[in-house]
């Protein structure tokens, strides 16, 4: 396969996780925002926080309104994390690589960017925004289900998870450390009871509302939320689970190709440390600390498998 | 719905599809066109215009109606296209060798010579099996009953096949009916073919399996969606010129695992773009270095550089002596009536004429720089006559009722609308013919222009088995 290849399906999933991690989140900051405890616009601003795009609204707009934030995350263009721009490169990556994406998943791509802008331009006028949500969710469901059912467990299929596995793996940090203030145990020792809403909008945004309670079944406790999405092993959206995904992937990539590049070490490593993890310690020594190093190792392990593929020739 | 022939007679092809017809209405054959549409705008076969920015991507109009030929008329057809694909093939190794059709004087040198698809850097090179052009379009029009002419060769890079494919597809997935009613020869084999055509003109040295590559200008060029079709169908990589690299006295690609050995090219960019080195030196779409490889052998590209002398217009007139000087006998098809204005009684005549002509420039392409005289306006058809009288080597011209047509369906129903045909040539180990090829319809009442770029269409294209 051509270095050039497997960076644009890399980039393809990354933008395509990213489209449906921007959906959620904003699902989330919508549902808060309807709440009577709302302080005007501090919600939005932890979203667009969360997205990585609250420099970049800022410096457009002069305040914090609803309208300009659910347009500025799902249809600005110049916005390269809105869901028209997170579509309009995962498909412009699938496109030049047409020859290694299957027929199915190409069309569930394409339909996808080719329906949002009218889609979402009705909905957002008709005041329908949490179906336009569910919606951006289903298409990207079924691009992921067209993948899963249809590629090449080879290489293709490899980078694809990759670049799954590490934007979702930053998605679900970015919106732990937006919110970690809620999840420290001084918000309960402190005495002010812990803010419910906010504990079960960070499950929301993840779709695990209801399993956590398969999981844990006492009342939202923050540092089960915390260990729920650092490190269990259940939990799909999990930085340990995303990492077990990438682990596989390396290791996949690794049997075919028939060499063991060190970017697998690398991931391996910060697996085992989410395996062998204990919460309270970590909440002990800092949960924003933590997670600050985590997207760091994140990014680094981006950029060694990058190079040991040779992304860019 | 009716519209065949308005009470003349169903030529016997098409009496199958003339009776379904009728048993549909035209509200259901225009449902199953848009069914079609969205079903080519799913599957992303489109073509990038030049210029347009905000359609920049546009499908090709598809008519639903297919042109359908016998298969008699198919095996004369088929006969005339390998004579004519192997004489053109001859004429190229000639003039790139000792030029014996020059010295008999049978083309005049110069119109070779100082000819700008003439690529001089070619003389003396061995291509394996001698082949040049292994992938041809042969552009062909109906004059008559059982009787068809060639209209333009094409020697290059012709595109269009992923259309001729995917035409079937939609009409197998949306009229199976049609299908099973009537004996149609599948087209299906075409990318196999490729390959295996690919494959026997590997430089011969090789005791593995060839590697072989599809090389594109990258996507923004007009045909990318077929680049990356017929990489696919193959299952080989379809690469860019960043993506190889000439090193140690090789062609290498840069893979995943580091760089990779490549025999075969199938480029799909023109030759002046192929090696910075030999040709347009700003070129970023080639590889430095890959012209030398072909030279020694190491590398074959597909089609060879300087396969345009073959299908220039100017050539064109010239085509039926040249069939005639390699293999000894007459040419099978025949070409459209052609005035070479660089002679001067004809060009007299063209000047006169002009605005009965169609009139092209020798070195145009894809429906630009030409006149359709019926259907231009005094001020266009004086516009030529000046052009043609400055450089009268530059043009040729052809009569206008060269085209047949082919019922369409459009607003009204059914209507008759001019088509031509392009059958795709492989030329390798032997000769692999697709049965059929790409129609081409002018969807404009009237208009004689198939181009897409110039608001043609495409139908799917039946050959009958007996």
């Amino acid at each position: 396969m051509l270095g050039r290849t497997a960076n644009d399906l890399y980039w393809m999933a990354r933008y395509m996780e990213r489209a449906e991690n921007i959906a959620r989140l904003l699902e989330v900051g919508y549902r808060l925002t309807l709440l009577p405890q709302d302080s005007g616009n501090s919600e939005w601003r932890a979203t667009l926080r969360s997205a990585g795009c609250e420099a970049g609204y800022l410096a457009r707009h002069a305040r914090i309104e609803t309208a300009e934030v659910v347009n500025y995350l799902l249809l600005d263009k110049d916005n390269a994390s809105s869901v028209l721009s997170c579509l309009a490169t995962a498909r412009r990556n699938a496109r030049a690589q047409r020859t290694a994406i299957t027929r199915d998943m190409w069309e569930s791509l394409n339909s996808a960017f080719l329906d949002f802008p009218a889609h979402a331009t009705a909905c957002i006028a008709g005041g329908e925004l949490p179906q336009l949500l569910d919606w951006i969710r289903d298409r990207s469901a079924l691009f992921r289900g067209a993948m899963l059912n249809t590629i090449l467990r080879n290489d293709t299929f490899y980078f694809t998870q990759l670049g799954t596995f590490l934007e979702r793996a930053d998605n679900t940090a970015r919106i732990l450390d937006v919110k970690y203030y809620v999840l420290l145990p001084e918000n309960e020792l402190a005495g002010g009871g812990v803010d419910t809403t906010q504990l079960s909008a960070i499950l929301r945004s993840v779709s695990a509302h209801r399993s956590f309670r398969w999981v844990y079944r006492d009342a939202f406790k923050p540092w089960h939320i915390a260990d729920f999405l650092i490190l269990n092993h259940e939990m799909p959206r999990s930085l340990r689970s995303c990492y077990v995904e990438l682990v596989n992937s390396l290791a996949g990539l690794a049997a075919s190709y028939g060499a063991m590049p060190p970017c697998a070490a690398t991931a391996e490593e910060i697996l085992r440390r989410l395996q062998g993890g204990d919460m309270k310690r970590i909440l002990q020594s800092g949960l924003h600390d933590f997670l600050a190093d985590f997207i760091a190792g994140n990014n680094r392990l981006a950029s060694e498998i990058a190079g040991a593929y040779h992304f860019n020739g | 719905m009716r519209g065949f022939g308005k009470g003349r007679r169903v030529r016997e092809p098409y009496r199958g599809v003339a009776s379904w017809l009728e048993g549909h209405t035209g509200e259901a054959l225009h449902r199953k066109s848009r069914q079609a549409e969205s079903m080519f705008r799913r599957t992303g076969i489109t073509f990038a215009v030049y210029g347009a920015q905000e359609a920049s991507e546009r499908l090709i109009p598809f008519d639903i109606v297919p042109r359908i030929i016998s298969a008699a008329e198919w095996r004369k057809l088929a006969a005339g296209i390998e004579q004519r694909v192997r004489a053109l093939n001859a004429f190229m190794y000639d003039i790139y060798h000792r030029q014996e059709i020059l010295r008999a004087g049978r083309v005049p040198v110069d119109l070779v010579i100082q000819n700008a698809a003439f690529v001089p850097e070619m003389m003396g090179a061995e291509p394996p099996r001698g082949i040049y052009s292994h992938i041809m379009g042969i552009d062909i029009v109906r004059t008559g009953e059982n009787e068809f002419s060639v209209l333009e060769d094409n020697t290059r890079t012709p595109s269009g096949v992923s259309y001729m494919l995917e035409n079937r597809e939609t009409m197998m997935h949306m009229l199976p009916d049609l299908f099973r009613a009537n004996r149609v020869a599948p087209v299906e084999r075409y990318p196999e073919d490729l390959r295996a055509t690919l494959e026997s003109v590997a430089p011969s040295n090789l005791d593995r399996e060839p590697t072989i590559v599809v090389l594109t200008p990258g996507l923004h060029n007009s045909a990318y969606f077929e680049h990356s079709f017929l990489a696919d169908r193959m299952g080989v990589e379809l690469v860019e010129g960043q993506d190889l690299v000439v090193t140690g006295g090789q062609l290498m690609m840069k893979t995943t695992q580091g760089l990779k050995q490549v025999d075969v090219v199938y480029r799909r960019i023109d030759d002046d773009f192929l090696d910075p080195l030999v040709f347009n030196r700003d070129s970023m779409l080639g590889v430095p270095g890959i012209f030398d490889l072909y030279r020694a052998g190491r590398v074959t590209i597909v089609n060879a550089p300087g396969t345009g002398i073959a299908d220039d217009k100017s050539i064109y007139s010239y085509v039926p002596d040249i069939i005639e000087f390699y293999t000894g006998r007459p040419p099978i098809l025949q070409n459209v009536h052609t005035y070479n204005c660089r002679k001067p009684d004809e060009l007299a005549y063209v000047l006169e004429h002009m605005a009965e002509l169609v009139v092209k420039e020798t070195h145009g392409s894809g429906g630009y720089g030409m006149l359709v005289g019926p259907a231009s306006t005094k001020a266009q058809v004086e516009e030529f006559r000046a052009k043609v009288s400055a450089n009268p080597n530059g043009y040729i011209a052809q009569p206008t009722l060269a085209l047949s047509t082919c019922p369409t369906l459009g607003d009204d129903g059914l209507s008759p609308r001019h088509v031509d045909l392009r059958p795709f040539v492989l030329l390798g180990d032997r000769m692999r013919l697709t049965p059929g090829g790409l129609t081409r319809v002018a969807l404009r009442k009237g208009s004689l222009v198939v181009n897409s770029s110039q608001g043609g269409g495409t139908k799917d294209t039946w050959v009958l088995e007996e």
